[in-house]
């Protein structure tokens, strides 16, 4: 798929337009259908769709393995640290109300804060994943 | 009285595909010998626990449940979308982790058939412990 | 509209289990399943689970299809015949028509579809309807309860797909092996 110039065109016009649209998901995740998961997954769309047309190792240049491995962990340790936080300011494990002055604001905080660990975690597993079944069986 | 009658056979009716659904999941899992059909009939019969959940939290003329300026809005229940929501990205990693050893089993054996791999055990076995070929006969 | 919606597409993801059950072809059966699932984000949809309805045709369709078609190209897309005598295919039948029907027996008791005075649409499900617009002040309640009221339950997902990843890793990681020093077609031969 090398030589397709159609598709190595239209991979390269679409792929930040995912990417834009998965961060949409992902902050207007509170007032309309969207949150982290299902960012995650669209952001990792992108870049499943950039190795079907470019190649493995063009796209692992780009984001390479040992960093989407890092996020999985990241993506964790962000939602139970902001659980951690919250105990530290005086409140119960992920009682958001103390993040801010205002309880709501502490909410908003909170689930942002939350739902980016998600996004992230979300992310970095299911392109690890990709990454391994995808690059099996190239090396032998 | 009419509409009221319908909507009792539309619910029984949405339950009993649920569970066709389900049956049709089980029956490729437990009548077929590749491992990756195999995963596509959990994959069925997952789905179709989840139209079950959103089945039950379904409220006749409600919206979905993001709220609106209208007071009298009915919403239907959000409960069960939150649960399944999270199941679908669960099930999908679990998912993962399956292919991934259907294929460590493809590199081990040179198939993903069941009854293939259980002859080349079989065989193994026979060369440790001769006789138990004996005792299973020809 | 509504009703008769959810009719056709139950009916359709019916007709498409039935085609994943009698296809040999594994890619035409991980297709099939990428439409099984764009149905069933359909019936979501219809069902007022917009956000269960996004995952799924996300999920579902999208990575779920990428992913089996990366397995598949690794373990070959041809299902074999199957060679097993006749009680061994009757047997699976048998087992899934008497669960189906005990299951169907059971849906006599669930209380109807639809009603709004369902046990389950109240106590917590009418607290978080009408709490949280004071309480977490976002309008998609489906994000408070995720993130902030079952915020634990939330957590703990998140822990089993990483958990996910990490076996994954290990199950692949060590990189492509050849088949155990040929021992397995030897042992094939002596069986014979």
């Amino acid at each position: 798929m090398r030589e397709e110039l159609v598709l190595r065109v239209g991979a390269k016009v679409l792929a930040p337009f995912i990417v834009a649209f998965a961060l949409y998901v992902h902050f207007h995740g509170d007032y309309s259908p969207g949150g982290g998961f299902q960012a995650g997954v669209i952001l990792v769309a992108a870049f499943v769709l950039l190795v079907l047309v470019y190649g493995l190792e063009a796209v692992q240049q780009v984001l390479p393995p040992r960093f989407v491995q890092a996020c999985a962990a990241v993506g964790v340790l962000l939602y139970a640290g902001t659980g951690i936080v919250t105990m530290l300011l005086g409140a119960n494990y992920l009682g958001y109300n103390v993040l801010a002055h205002d309880p709501e604001h502490g909410q908003h905080y909170g689930i942002l804060l939350v739902e980016a660990g998600v996004l992230i975690t979300v992310f970095g597993v299911m392109a690890t994943i990709f990454y391994h079944l995808a690059g099996r069986g190239r090396s032998e | 009285m009419m509409s009221e009658l319908l909507s009792q056979v539309v619910g029984s009716y949405n339950y009993w595909i649920v569970v066709f659904l389900m049956m049709t999941g089980f029956y490729i899992l437990i009548s077929r010998g590749n491992l990756i059909k195999k995963l596509v009939g959990l994959n069925v019969f997952q789905t179709s626990v989840f139209m079950l959940y959103i089945s039950l939290g379904k409220i006749t003329g409600g919206t979905a449940p993001i709220l609106v300026d209208d007071p009298e809005a009915l919403y239907s229940n959000p409960l069960p979308h939150v649960l399944i929501l999270t199941a679908i990205v669960v099930g999908i990693a679990t998912t993962s982790v399956g292919l991934a050893l259907a294929v460590r089993i493809k590199e081990a054996y040179g198939t993903v058939e069941e009854d293939e791999i259980n002859e080349i055990e079989a065989g193994i076995d026979d060369r440790r412990a001769p006789g138990r070929a004996a005792l299973r006969g020809p | 509209m509504e009703t008769a919606t959810d009719i056709v597409l139950l009916a359709l993801l019916a007709a498409t289990a039935v085609g994943l059950v009698r296809i040999r072809n594994l890619f035409a059966v991980v297709m099939l399943a990428g439409i099984y699932s764009l149905l069933s984000a359909g019936l979501f949809t219809v069902l007022d689970a917009v956000d269960v309805a996004f995952t799924e045709a996300a999920v579902g369709a999208g990575i779920s299809t990428v992913l089996f078609l990366g397995a598949l190209a690794l373990v070959g897309h041809r299902e074999k015949k199957p060679t097993r005598t006749g009680r061994m295919q009757v047997l699976p039948l048998a087992v899934v028509l008497i669960t189906g029907a005990a299951l169907v027996y059971g849906t006599m008791d669930l209380p109807p579809f639809g009603d709004a005075a369902n046990p389950v649409h109240h106590r917590v499900a009418d607290h978080y309807l009408e709490e949280t617009y004071h309480e977490i002040g976002v309008p998609n309640v489906v994000t408070a309860v995720l993130a902030s009221y079952r915020g634990y339950d939330t957590m703990g997902e998140t822990t089993v797909v990483f958990a996910a990843a990490v076996g994954v890793m290990l199950l692949l990681g060590g990189g492509a092996r050849r088949r155990r020093g040929g021992a397995a077609p030897a042992s094939e031969s002596e069986s014979e």
